[in-house]
């Protein structure tokens, strides 16, 4: 068995363990826990793309990395932290599926995404590309997490955590995207996080929790 | 297509800055008695803007500026000048509109700040959508127009517009995110023959070189934009945000919503459609818009019946007319992207100007229910009237602009897709007796009310449907020659 | 079948029946250590079995012959199991005739009489043991396949010897299929070995227990054999945990040297093995029972995790 560069043994193993931070958010109940794993994942994301940068010798990884780190493991969190302090919602929380249910999902998913990664992957000539379909196992393993939660903070978590996942395929499949598209979705996700965390306040002041199962009322045809 | 010197770009600049230094300028004038005011002579002088630019395109052609980052040409330009059109005129009618809510108590001078800035912003990030030339620039804007406008839906802080909102945001997020894999997919695509930094992002640049762009990648990519941006549009069964954002955000956010958001959506879609047909030898992206756009338009007639609130009824109806015009670009040719050029730009300008009505008619009644909405006739005859030509302009009645288009597009499909018609005709039909029945009543029923001492500002509802009801009749001939050339590159 | 080749089976498997009590004693001595108590004596294990073995049985009246054979089937099973284990050296005659498939056949039979006994008498304990270790073994063995066919995907063959061979040889590199794998392997290990956090072997509290609740009846030698079955069980685990992991040190061929080679490593492996489960027992909690599932759900996942990695990454 003839065993790979290092680069590439050090960016699959950074894969694997994305993947696996996927399913550990999906299982987490207690919400600071999550947060952690959030910001776990925004790490293994910036290092691997700076192994990527390091292994292809492309300057501009290195300042995507720099803003993986400084946004994803540095500021969101911090913000998602302080704003569960004051919202005091620490709660452990039961999800809408059981977690080994749950699970299974998650595996049938990762299987899928594995196979619609598949002859993509194979047309790329990135040293990355078999890391594909774990990028895609974890888009789909984070909106699988937004399915199955009912609070809004967890959701959230689970859309920028799926915004995480499109990150690493855009640096597994292309090297990453042009600087100028990168820094406006970094923008994008900052200025989406303001906004929600303004708007968590509102639906406190209105419903007194932030269970989401208030925000059913407006069905069909009513 | 060439780059164009700094002097003849000056317009993109201010299409683009105008809007900026409003919302800028409106959040730091804040909520004083000249703010609305202000937001509509920006919205005007951005209106201006666009219109000299549309004279340069007319004039000079397509033109690529900034490096090629922003592209203008036929099929986006007509969008652009409809945009700061409706963009101003919703404006003007938001100023009385939004000074009564205030003095009903529903919103707060913070809160209208609020309002006009992101009111401004959301403007902007329409437009950038519009005239970018990068792919990755438009999901960007669409992503900023989504965030914009979630406060807007929620400005009133109601439980329901606080849900609205929530689900708006989560569902076009998740969307968007698809649309980004898409883009990212896209980019991978395009990276291997235009090699890395070489613009592969640029859609001219893409479109030069779509024959070789990997297929299976490509229909990959297509799939993603098409749900992602598609839950922008509303297609059903991806709709679910829409009608709640409609109804439950303030009157004017609805208008440009429904006018303006799912246009440039739509036309996020019809530019990756464009990459797409040169790649792939079959009709896969035609067939894709085709099936989502006739199952919009079905589902979405069927229910218009069930109906109770009266924005969402109208909110019904964008997804309908969105499926239509989805459908007649699936089809494509040249006459079915004419038709579908066509029934945008109508559609835009009709709905708009019966959501202004509506205002006006749940403000002066107090509620949104249907059944509560009486005799609009006797209470203000230009808000009845107004609602009544614009029903049965949206409902396609001869001489409207509208009935022009799904006329057009209805003989296409006979031709072409012959297995369509009955779906549309049946859809049309259902769309025709829901709307009409509900609206009839609410315009010509017995009412106890007495007639309002106040003045309705409906000069731009009578505005929009005097340019439909031209629209319908006669079509400048530079209009239309625009809508050839745009349809000859949408295919 | 060399003369050499049968020597190597031969002394694997009496390397495992000598060293199984001493691996036990060890784990016990380190789990004293490690929570400030004095340790008991290293040899205890051999004592404890003496001891029985010179007791006269006692068997209940109501008993049936499952009962008493039960003892010896199990023992049986679980050398045959350390003869098709590569402990020492892989190139064993035995292997060729059972993968690592039956390997698990092997223990589930085990398992099977074990939990009968414990019913034909019919005491309460008896049943309530052997229908916890039924619901166990029931998720702990998909895990374990799971593991095991990860292994057997990077070398291509579900034979045991094959699979350490494959594994001894090739270079070092960070293989995350394995880590994964590594780490379902050991809950596996813990939860079939009646180990913290599913099972407290050190207990006969009726609430909790699991392995013991299923041997109460037994007494003298055939307490002695079940007893000496189950550190057998903990030795083959270890064993195979130590083969597919760190399989370095291990004898390819059957040569005196090597296999003099292999057992100083192998001794000192399990060395290390059992001073970190002592140290993974000290530091988790008894779980519930019905939290048991969860752990062992963790633990499939990561199987299966390890083995869609290795598939795509192909590391």
């Amino acid at each position: 068995m003839q065993a790979l560069p290092l680069s590439s043994q050090l960016i699959n193993l950074f894969a694997s363990v994305l993947l696996l931070l996927a399913f550990a958010m999906l299982a987490q109940r207690r919400v600071v826990s999550l947060i952690g794993l959030f910001a776990t994942q925004g790490l293994v994301l910036s290092l691997s793309t700076a192994v990527v940068a390091w292994s292809t010798s492309q300057p501009h990884l290195y300042e995507s990395a720099g803003l993986t780190l400084l946004l994803k493991v540095i500021v969101l969190p911090w913000l998602l932290y302080r704003l569960v302090r004051k919202l005091d919602v620490r709660w452990e929380f039961e999800g809408l599926i059981n977690i080994p249910t749950t699970m299974l999902i998650g595996i049938v998913l990762v299987v899928f995404s594995f196979n619609l990664a598949l002859p993509i992957s194979q047309l790329a000539s990135t040293v990355t590309r078999s890391t594909l379909g774990i990028a895609m196992a974890s888009v789909m393993l984070s909106f699988l997490m937004m399915i199955t939660r009912r609070k809004a903070i967890p959701q959230v978590i689970g859309f920028l955590a799926m915004e995480n996942g499109l990150f690493f395929a855009a640096t597994s499949a292309t090297y990453g995207m042009p600087m100028v598209v990168e820094l406006g979705i970094a923008l994008d996700v900052l200025v989406g996080m303001l906004i929600l965390g303004v708007f968590f306040f509102q639906i406190r002041e209105q419903f007194d929790s932030l269970d989401l199962k208030h925000l059913e009322k407006l069905k069909e045809g009513e | 297509m060439n780059e164009q010197g700094a002097g003849r770009v000056i317009e993109v600049a201010f299409v683009l800055a105008l809007p900026v230094a409003g919302a800028l300028l409106l959040a730091l004038v804040g909520h004083r008695a000249v703010a609305p005011t202000i937001n509509a002579i920006v919205s005007f002088c951005t209106l201006a803007a666009a219109a000299a630019l549309t004279v340069r395109v007319v004039e000079g052609g397509p033109l690529l500026a900034f490096h090629e980052n922003f592209l203008v040409d036929p099929f986006n330009v007509f969008l652009v000048a409809l945009t700061a059109f409706v963009g101003f005129t919703t404006s003007v009618f938001s100023r009385p509109y939004m000074r009564i809510e205030e003095q009903h108590g529903r919103l707060t001078p913070a809160r209208l700040r609020l309002y006009h800035s992101m009111y401004q912003l959301f403007c902007f990030t329409m437009l950038l959508a519009l005239t970018t030339n990068n792919v990755g620039i438009l999901w960007v804007a669409m992503e900023a127009a989504t965030l914009t406008t979630v406060l807007l839906v929620s400005l009133y802080r109601t439980p329901a517009s606080l849900e609205a909102a929530w689900k708006y945001f989560i569902l076009c997020g998740v969307g968007i995110a698809q649309a980004l894999f898409g883009t990212i997919l896209l980019y991978f695509a395009a990276e291997k023959v235009l090699g890395p930094g070489g613009g592969a992002l640029l859609w001219t640049k893409l479109n030069a070189v779509r024959g070789q762009l990997e297929p299976t990648v490509l229909a990959l990519a297509f799939v993603f934009l098409l749900v992602g941006y598609g839950t922008k549009v509303g297609f059903v069964p991806l709709h679910n945000w829409l009608p709640d954002a409609h109804a439950e955000g303030p009157t004017p956010v609805s208008a440009v919503l429904s006018g303006l958001l799912l246009n440039v959506a739509l036309y996020a879609v019809v530019r990756c459609k464009v990459l797409v047909d040169g790649a792939l030898p079959g009709a896969f992206a035609k067939n894709l818009m085709m099936g989502f756009g006739l199952l919009s338009v079905v589902v979405a007639a069927f229910l218009l019946a069930r109906q109770r609130d009266i924005k969402r009824l109208f909110a019904y109806s964008s997804i309908e007319h969105m499926g239509i015009v989805t459908f007649a670009f699936g089809v494509g040719g040249p006459i079915a992207s004419f038709a579908g050029l066509l029934h945008m730009t109508v559609h835009s300008l009709t709905k708009s100007a019966i959501f202004f009505a509506v205002g006006h008619a749940t403000q002066k009644t107090g509620t949104q229910i249907i059944d509560d909405i009486r005799g609009l006739v006797t209470i203000s005859p230009m808000i009845g009237w107004g609602l009544m030509l614009g029903t049965l302009a949206i409902l396609g009645m001869p001489p409207f602009g509208v009935f022009a288009s799904e006329f057009l597009i209805l003989t296409t499909a006979m031709r072409e897709q012959p297995w369509a018609t009955p779906f549309l005709l049946t859809a049309l039909g259902v769309a025709f007796a829901a709307v009409f029945s509900k609206v009839q009543p609410m315009v010509f029923g017995e009412t106890t009310a007495s007639r309002l001492p106040l003045r309705p500002a409906m000069l731009p509802v009578f505005t929009h449907l005097a340019l439909v009801l031209m629209l319908g009749l006669w079509i400048p001939p530079y209009l239309a020659d625009w809508y050839r050339q745009a349809a000859r590159l949408i295919g | 079948m060399t003369i050499t080749g049968l020597f190597s089976q031969l002394l694997q498997v009496v390397v495992a029946l000598a060293l199984a009590p001493l691996l036990i004693g060890w784990v016990n001595q380190c789990r004293a250590w490690l929570s400030n108590r004095r340790a008991p004596p290293i040899t205890l294990p051999y004592r404890t079995i003496r001891k029985l073995f010179t007791k006269d049985a006692v068997v209940a009246d109501n008993a049936s012959p499952i009962f008493r054979i039960t003892p010896y089937v199990v023992f049986g099973a679980m050398c045959c199991a350390a003869a098709i284990v590569p402990s020492l050296a892989t190139t064993l005659p035995f292997a060729s005739a059972a993968d690592a498939i039956a390997l698990v056949g092997l223990f589930a039979l085990a398992r099977v009489f074990i939990a009968l006994a414990a019913m034909d008498i019919g005491t309460s304990f008896g049943s309530l043991g052997a229908r916890r270790e039924m619901f166990i073994g029931f998720l702990a063995e998909p895990a374990l396949l799971m593991v095991l066919f990860t292994a057997s995907l990077i070398s291509g063959s579900t034979s045991l010897a094959t699979i350490v061979d494959t594994l001894a040889h090739r270079e070092l590199g960070i293989y995350p299929s394995l880590a994964f794998a590594g780490v379902a392997f050991t809950m596996v290990s813990l939860a079939e070995n009646a180990r913290i956090p599913i099972d407290n072997p050190a207990t006969h509290l009726e609430l909790t227990m699991i392995h013991e609740a299923m041997v109460l009846e037994y007494s003298a030698r055939h307490l002695a054999l079940l007893e000496w079955a189950s550190w057998l069980k903990l030795f083959n685990y270890s064993c195979i945990g130590l083969a597919l992991f760190v399989p370095f040190g291990i004898a390819s061929g059957t040569g005196w040297t090597e296999l003099l080679a292999a057992a100083p490593a192998l001794i000192g492996k399990l060395a290390i093995g059992g001073a970190l489960l002592a140290l993974i027992e000290t530091l988790s909690a008894k779980l519930r029972v019905f939290r048991a599932p969860e752990f062992l759900g963790t633990a499939f996942m990561l199987a299966v995790l390890a083995m869609l990695v290795n598939l795509l990454l192909g590391s």
